[in-house]
């Protein structure tokens, strides 16, 4: 997904001028951030240069100070992360956020479980057959695979206890999915197939807002690379024509770029 | 993953390795193999003295109790969590329970010539006042571990005390007297159904039916309904549910509540079964349904348990005390022996959580 075509259309998610203070600390500046669709755009930073504090800004967990955040276009104003993810916007967090004894659908469906029709339902027995064909159709429809929907996740490794919480995201994100570290936890092979996860939610034209520390991960899978420094946004790179190098020294601050206006 | 070219589910499911340790199929089937090694044991020293269709009937009666509160602990487990008030409690809802009983069923003058003219009111009323002293012990349990953001081990241990020590200003520290004879002789001892078995009288009572019955009722909670649901989520993962919408603390207030309320029937239970609110007995009860949960297979670490394995579990130290009494040796060993099981069962669990990390 080139970078023009991606500008070409409206951002599902954009940030304007987003400020955000800890006490005297200013962790964000004037922060400017758009996701289109059908992208994977990473935001990559030193630690502490205010990427998961953003994130956390622009979900709701923390309240916005100034700046503006528009959804589709519109102005919104979420004040708690459940606000987020009923607008379509679902966060994977860097621990790994499943109830490990539960199975996956179970995980996948927690806190919006499917219910028996009629007086079953009322009293709160669970329509497990129903969760499942859903998950099944849903994950199918997103070419995502998860094994073993019917196993404890206790018993998955820890890439694929990922690949369900990914799998989750996916499965309620009708609009953006934003993944703090996804891979932060994960062997070679694992985080391969999370690789690969992220890559099957951008192409059914979900963007998705990668996280990572992790520089080889980022220029394998984005479309386009953001560079937070000290709560500012430096510059903007093109993983095909830069290099890790040039994301490391805009990181740390080694070379100055000159930051790019993003429309 | 592998298998690209099978169907995604085969290919999958082929793809991951058995991941059942020894240890893990062990502790399921330890717990029936250990209460099944304790009756064989005694069948075979004692013979028909013990394995006889009614000495069975008095196990299950006397495990009624005991069963009630292990079903209110299982699910305080799985959530992580734990309740020590449930004995304390269940006294307290007993001497409750009776002294309403008592104040309802005639005036002072009538209970002093152990009349009781208006115990239809009285005994149901009581009986009533019981569950709900229970419940209310457990609202507080559970408000004050969510609000204040305390330990369960700590709240629920300044409980036992609170409610022991109301039972006993309540009863004056000893049994309360004049209970109505009805609540043992109408209800506790009636017989629902009678059978003949082999020549021997097996009867079910009330109180078996309601243990079993909430039994039941629980197992069919925990494993069919959004409330069982959120209990194991909880316990696995209480971030995470957080994360995922789930109200948590609203959550663990109702399975306080739910102990609290079991305790308060097995309170009420006393009085139909004894005929009388003893402060003396049942301060251990809450290490027995611990005891009896984890050894069924409650994890204290949350996310695992059964109402099944527990109820397994409550059988253990009520078999062992009766063999014991029919063999004559002093039933105080039964401490001894539930001491010895616990231990070997929580390491078990220990194991099996650490194989599991393994993977």
């Amino acid at each position: 997904m080139a970078l023009s075509a991606a500008l070409a259309r409206q951002p599902v998610l954009e940030a304007r001028g987003i400020n955000k203070h800890f006490g005297p600390v200013q962790a964000l500046t004037e922060v400017n951030l758009s996701v289109f669709p059908g992208e994977v755009v990473a935001l990559i930073g030193d630690n502490g240069a205010g990427k998961s504090t953003l994130i956390n800004v622009l979900t709701g967990v923390l309240p916005l100070e100034s700046g503006t955040i528009l959804f589709n276009g519109e102005p919104v104003h979420f004040s708690s992360p459940h606000e987020a993810r009923e607008c379509g916007i679902e966060t994977v967090y860097q621990d790994l956020a499943v109830a490990p004894h539960l199975d996956a659908v179970a995980n996948i469906f927690l806190g919006r479980e499917r219910r028996q029709p009629g007086i079953a339902g009322a009293l709160g027995f669970l329509n497990n057959p129903l969760m499942r064909k859903e998950t099944e159709e849903q994950l199918a429809k997103l070419r995502v695979r998860v094994p073993g929907l019917e196993r404890r996740l206790v018993t998955l490794s820890g890439g694929q206890r990922q690949g369900v919480a990914v799998a989750r995201a996916v499965m309620w994100a009708s609009k953006v999915v934003i993944m703090d570290e996804p891979t932060a936890a994960l062997g070679v092979a694992q985080t391969a197939m999370v690789l690969d996860l992220v890559r099957q939610v951008r192409d059914t034209g979900i963007p998705v807002v990668f996280i990572s520390h992790n520089m080889p991960n980022v220029y394998q899978v984005a479309d386009r690379i953001v560079v937070l420094r000290l709560g500012e946004i430096v510059t903007e790179l093109d993983p095909k024509t830069t290099s890790i190098e040039d994301a490391v020294a805009a990181m740390t601050g080694s070379t100055r770029f000159v930051t790019k206006e993003v429309v | 993953m592998s298998g690209a070219t099978e169907t995604p589910s085969e290919a999958d499911t082929s793809a991951l390795p058995p991941r059942r340790p020894y240890l893990s199929r062990m502790s399921q089937s330890f717990t029936p193999v250990i209460l099944l090694l304790i009756i064989i044991v005694f069948s075979l020293r004692e013979g028909a003295s013990f394995l006889n269709p009614r000495n069975f009937n008095d196990i299950i009666i006397d495990s009624s109790q005991l069963v009630v509160l292990t079903v209110g602990l299982t699910f305080v487990i799985i959530t992580a969590g734990i309740d020590l008030s449930v004995g304390s409690v269940l006294i307290l809802s007993s001497v409750v329970a009776a002294k309403v009983m008592i104040a309802l069923s005639g005036t002072p003058q009538d209970i002093a010539n152990f009349q009781f003219p208006t115990q239809q009111v009285g005994i149901p009323v009581g009986l009533l006042a019981g569950v709900v002293t229970g419940l209310i012990c457990g609202v507080i349990n559970g408000a004050l571990i969510t609000r204040l953001q305390m330990p369960s081990f700590i709240v629920t241990l300044g409980m036992l005390g609170i409610a022991l020590g109301l039972g006993q200003l309540l009863s004056g520290g000893t049994s309360v007297p004049n209970v109505p004879p009805a609540v043992q002789s109408a209800i506790g001892l009636r017989e629902l159904v009678g059978l003949e078995i082999g020549g021997q009288r097996v009867r079910i009572t009330p109180p078996v039916v309601i243990a079993y019955g909430i039994a039941l009722v629980a197992a069919v909670v925990l494993n069919r309904t959004r409330f069982g649901r959120y209990t194991y989520a909880i316990g696995s993962n209480a971030a995470a549910s957080r994360r995922a919408g789930v109200n948590v603390n609203l959550h663990l207030v109702k399975i306080y509540a739910l102990s609290g309320l079991l305790a308060g029937v097995a309170g009420a239970m006393d009085l139909m079964r004894f005929g009388t609110a003893s402060v003396g007995s049942h301060q251990s009860d809450n290490l027995a349904a611990i005891s009896a949960s984890v050894i069924g297979g409650t994890s204290l670490f949350g996310g695992i348990g059964t109402i099944g394995g527990s109820v397994v579990g409550a059988f253990i130290p009520t078999v062992l005390r009766n063999g014991l009494v029919i063999t004559r040796v002093q039933p105080f060993w039964q401490n001894v022996a539930i001491g010895m099981v616990l231990i070997l069962a929580v390491y078990i669990d220990q194991r099996r959580r650490k194989a599991e990390e393994r993977m």
